[in-house]
């Protein structure tokens, strides 16, 4: 064991070394870029590195450069766990962005609440900040808010009777689970709840058996992936005669590609960055989303998405927080997060409070409609 | 030299010194974080090395054994109202269980069956954990309570690396014992050849299954520790991923060898501690440093270093 012991110290004192220099803010990040929810962590990563440049090449903050510390958890809750201990113990960052799924920010919560490090979380899971933790705080919307909204519209509508299809992955698991909790409030009735597999790729059987329901109105799909795209097909093969909500998973280029035609008429709660070029001028956000897409499009050559949307908003909430308080100091920048106000970012228009660490409403999601292959704002 | 690396006591010994020298040396409790992971699954290792390195057989569901002593230990006190240590306790018998349920009917046979069954058993095991959301938390995973033994809270690293400490080496004392045994003499003897084994009157069958129930239980263990440790459990902790981790450690460390167990899961839990300053190319030097050390040291790191020891002190 002695030669390992040796060699564990003189390999994990290296990194501890460099960080002795500090002249910098440490900012720490742990992001699932492998593993099953790396398509979501990837563009997390790339937005931070883009915009921690940014800010820099742009003189910094309080005239000290960021660096980022960005860690990969490989989507293991435990493994997220260990890097946030270490970014605590080990780099001694003063705060943190990041957190991809929801089962991973949970798990390093009660590091950085220990820690008193202030933690801006990216991923969707009401359980972060409901509730209210000082030291947590997280930008992207909540399954729960999808479902208000979603739910909303088909009151709006008229169509109180309603299914669910729903894939078996995370995030349709967390979504359904919170629309069935508040559906009893918009006086939305769930009559059945049906289900397909990761791989499936064939959703005929179970948009048959809903369609056969009496009274049936409006049927939801909730999940990400491939599977909105195949039951929208499948949707308009069997004539499912009733309007089709999929759930904000399904807001991306991809789905609209992949569904095609088949996805006209189809509705979903969408982030605003989808179409930011709808948008009025005199609407606040306009120009935030707008540049947000053309520094990530220029960047990387590749489309926006929310999720990358999500960490922008992350890393601009701290470093604004750390301008206001005018030093990094963790509990300065808390504060100071806490006291968000109308900070206009990519999911809507910000204003924290201490009963409130998310700071969106509602209206942070847009009713779109999808019409000859574009996304076209409802509501 | 020989007589110390003879004994069968030695690497409990020798990993009872580590286990009170790392707090003195280690600069920041991170660092004990990490021996406490080396130790948590050191102890599956420690177990499944003993199945796959005596009965010769393998395991590819051993997460499976691991996650149900974690999800044991946090659905206990979260749906049952139980006490922590209760479910904890609990969870390890009843994995125990399955693991007879399991191993008995399979076990009668020769070859590696054994695989393909405990591959099954991880594929269901993840699924059910994955689905019932109402009892485990779905993908998002749930939260554990804190383990209390009598007056004492059993939180943070500062005890848990003692507890994942103590109880490994009792785990390797265990074995150690087990090994010396005519339980042990007997596991040899099948590992040698079964049909000689059979010849001699050893019932190949109960001792395979003995050993497997005994890997089943330093899991299940080893899991529970886990989650009370971390405070929160996902699926990912019973991932056949996870299982293939475990075979790999044993493997690496060297068949057969307890004190390898322990090598073995310390690299692999160091080791992408260490590469994280590479970013990308992480993945592929933890990969090609696994490739070199398994071409170099072929019966793993323990046993080809011993054999070359004892060379060198012949």
């Amino acid at each position: 064991m002695k030669p390992i012991r040796a060699l564990v110290c003189a390999v994990l004192m290296a990194p501890g070394l460099a960080t002795a220099a500090r002249s910098e803010i440490l900012i720490g990040s742990v992001l699932s870029t492998t593993g099953p929810a790396s398509f979501l962590g990837e563009p997390e990563k790339q937005t931070l590195e883009v915009y921690a440049k940014r800010i820099n090449d742009a003189g910094g903050v309080n005239g000290e450069k960021i660096r980022l510390i960005i860690y990969d958890d490989g989507s293991d809750a435990s493994n997220s766990r260990t890097f946030a201990t270490r970014l605590v113990e080990q780099d001694q960052v003063v705060a943190v962005v990041g957190g991809t799924g929801t089962g991973n920010s949970l798990a390093m919560i009660p590091v950085f609440e220990e820690a008193g490090i202030p933690f801006v979380s990216l991923s969707g899971g009401v359980d972060i900040i409901d509730p209210v933790r000082k030291w947590v705080f997280k930008p992207p919307h909540t399954d729960r808010m999808a479902c208000a909204k979603i739910f909303t519209d088909l009151k709006q509508r008229g169509l109180t009777n309603a299914a669910f299809i729903a894939g078996q992955g995370g995030y349709a698991k967390s979504m359904v689970t919170q629309c069935r909790s508040v559906a009893g409030q918009y006086g939305i009735k769930i009559l059945a709840e049906e289900s397909y597999g990761p791989r499936d790729s064939d959703m005929t059987a179970q948009l048959t058996r809903i369609k056969a329901l009496p009274g049936l109105k409006a049927v939801i799909n909730a999940d990400i992936g491939q599977g909105p795209a195949i039951v929208t097909r499948n949707a308009a093969q069997i004539n499912l005669g009733m309007p089709l909500y999929q759930s904000h998973g399904a807001a991306t280029q991809g789905y609209l590609e992949l569904a095609g035609p088949a996805a006209e008429g189809v509705r979903l709660p969408g982030p605003s960055l989808l179409v930011a070029e709808q948008l009025p001028d005199s609407d606040p956000q306009k120009k935030v989303l707008l540049d947000y897409t053309a520094v990530i499009e220029k960047a990387t050559g590749k489309p926006v998405g929310t999720f990358g949307g999500y960490a922008h908003d992350g890393l601009l909430l701290l470093v604004d927080a750390m301008k206001r308080a005018g030093s990094a100091d963790p509990a300065k920048v808390r504060d100071q997060l806490e006291k968000t106000k109308g900070y206009v970012a990519t999911v809507g228009i910000i204003t924290m409070s201490p009963t409130d660490h998310l700071g969106i409403d509602l209206s942070a999601f847009r009713m779109l409609e999808v019409k000859r292959g574009k996304w076209a704002v409802v509501d | 030299m020989r007589r110390i690396l003879a004994n069968p006591y030695a690497p409990a010994f020798a990993l009872a010194v580590v286990v009170v020298m790392v707090p003195l040396l280690v600069p920041s409790p991170f660092y004990l974080r990490l021996a406490t992971l080396v130790f948590i699954n050191a102890l599956v290792v420690v177990g499944l090395n003993l199945l796959m390195g005596y009965a010769g057989q393998i395991s590819l569901g051993h997460a499976a054994f691991f996650a149900m002593g974690a999800y044991a230990s946090a659905i206990g006190p979260a749906h049952l109202g139980l006490p922590t240590l209760a479910s904890m306790l609990a969870g390890i018998v009843l994995t125990g269980v399955v693991a007879y349920g399991v191993g008995k009917p399979i076990l009668r046979f020769k070859g590696y069956h054994l695989a393909v069954a405990t591959l099954g058993l991880g594929v269901i095991v993840s699924i059910v954990i994955t689905n019932e959301i109402a009892w485990t938390g779905g993908p998002d995973g749930m939260q554990v309570a804190r383990l209390w033994i009598g007056s004492w809270r059993v939180s943070g690293v500062a005890n848990w690396y003692w507890v994942a400490g103590i109880t490994l080496i009792v785990a390797m004392l265990g074995a150690a014992n087990l090994l010396s045994s005519p339980t042990g003499r007997a596991l040899r003897a099948i590992h040698d050849s079964e049909v000689a084994a059979g010849v001699l009157g050893i019932d190949v069958a109960r001792y395979k299954l003995l050993v497997f129930v005994i890997s089943a239980i330093y899991a299940a263990t080893a899991g529970a520790f886990l989650a009370l440790f971390d405070g929160h459990v996902t699926p990912v902790t019973g991932g056949i991923l996870r299982s293939i981790e475990f075979v790999a450690m044993a493997v690496l460390g060297g068949l057969g060898s307890i004190l390898g167990s322990v090598l073995g899961a310390a690299v692999l839990v160091v080791l992408p501690q260490a590469l994280t300053s590479f970013h990308e190319f992480e993945h592929a030097i933890l990969g090609a440093i696994l490739m070199v050390l398994m071409i170099a040291l072929r019966r793993g790191v323990i046993p080809s270093l011993q054999s070359w020891l004892l060379r060198g002190a012949a």
